[in-house]
């Protein structure tokens, strides 16, 4: 917002209180324009409501990886919750309050053996309703290229080194297909409650690029 | 053939996998879509379709949510929902009442490309 920001020149900071707004807070480009314009246009048509938009926005802010974690810590913890997440994913995440009505979700679980990443070649798909907006490396045209091409190395530049023992597999998303990864438990946190595992686990794990780790 | 889309395999460079925080406009852009989206009015193979229609050009040049709002103008003037006589003309009114209050980077910026 424009005020949020500061001159850090001391001399000048009367002057600045009423500073117009940064260069990052002014509008520069056609297509923010367009986008006021269309939003404008669709709320007097009747088409959406601002407050349909607003409490869309909000929803989105409040979605966060944390449900995903709820969602990994709990098939840490509850043996027949895991089946039923590798085996009915959407049926699972809906029992812990995180309906995905509009696709499939497919839970994928890393072993010794086993790595999954996840990637969307053609755009973006990502399981929304459990890890909010997707990163925007998830959106690159660098990481759809190449994780589908060269995965051990991609993976290596987020600091997930696997040996040759271990198989890669790479999912690719689609608009009807979503994948949640369920990355392998560290070694040692057997005896932490699910809130305490649910706090190891982060977004990229989830997505496949990282593993979780603990030290005690 | 290929899509611009399409990249994957393609040969690239290194990740950028910087944060990058989504400012107020691209929020509303996604919330904007998720509403049409939620009420059936554009799917979301449509809106691929749409985004994936927009040129090699514009698909390389334009950022995530830039290709959104493109491809959300174009599904509204294609099911008639708006014209893009009105459209043209409210980015008209848009761009003047944010020159007036001073909210334009620059007297060019947001000019139709």
């Amino acid at each position: 917002m424009p005020h949020d920001h500061h001159d850090h020149d001391d001399d000048h900071h009367h002057a600045h209180d009423h500073a117009p707004p940064q260069p990052d807070d002014k509008v520069h480009s056609y297509y923010q324009i367009l986008g006021i314009a269309l939003k404008e246009l669709l709320v007097e048509k009747g088409v959406v409501t601002a407050g349909e938009v607003r409490a869309a926005i909000e929803k989105r802010d409040q979605t966060t990886p944390a449900f995903g974690a709820k969602v990994v810590a709990k098939a840490w913890s509850d043996p027949i919750f895991r089946i039923r997440l590798l085996t009915n994913a959407n049926a699972a995440v809906a029992e812990l309050g995180f309906p995905m009505t509009t696709t499939q979700l497919v839970a994928v679980e890393n072993s010794e053996d086993v790595h999954n990443v996840v990637v969307c070649t053609l755009c973006s798909c990502y399981p929304r309703e459990l890890l909010g907006l997707p990163p925007a490396w998830y959106k690159s045209r660098a990481y759809r290229a190449r994780i589908v091409q060269e995965p051990r190395a991609v993976l290596a530049e987020f600091g997930t080194h696997l040996t040759d023992k271990v198989e890669v597999r790479v999912h690719d998303s689609t608009a009807d297909m979503r994948y949640l990864v369920v990355p392998q438990q560290p070694a040692g946190t057997e005896g932490l409650s699910e809130d305490e595992l649910a706090a190891l686990i982060t977004r990229d794990s989830m997505i496949g690029v990282t593993e979780v780790n603990w030290s005690a | 053939m290929r899509g611009p889309h399409d990249v994957g395999g393609l040969p690239e460079g290194p990740i950028d996998a910087k944060p990058h925080d989504l400012s107020f406009w691209e929020k509303q852009i996604d919330g904007l879509r998720g509403v049409i989206g939620g009420k059936g009015i554009v799917t979301t193979h449509e809106n691929r379709r749409y985004v994936e229609g927009l040129g090699d050009d514009a698909y390389e040049s334009l950022t995530y949510y830039e290709r959104w709002t493109a491809a959300l103008s174009r599904q509204m003037v294609e099911k008639g929902i708006l014209t893009q006589a009105e459209i043209d003309a409210r980015v008209r009114d848009v761009r003047a009442r944010l020159a007036a209050s001073g909210e334009l980077e620059s007297e060019t910026a947001g000019k139709a490309p």
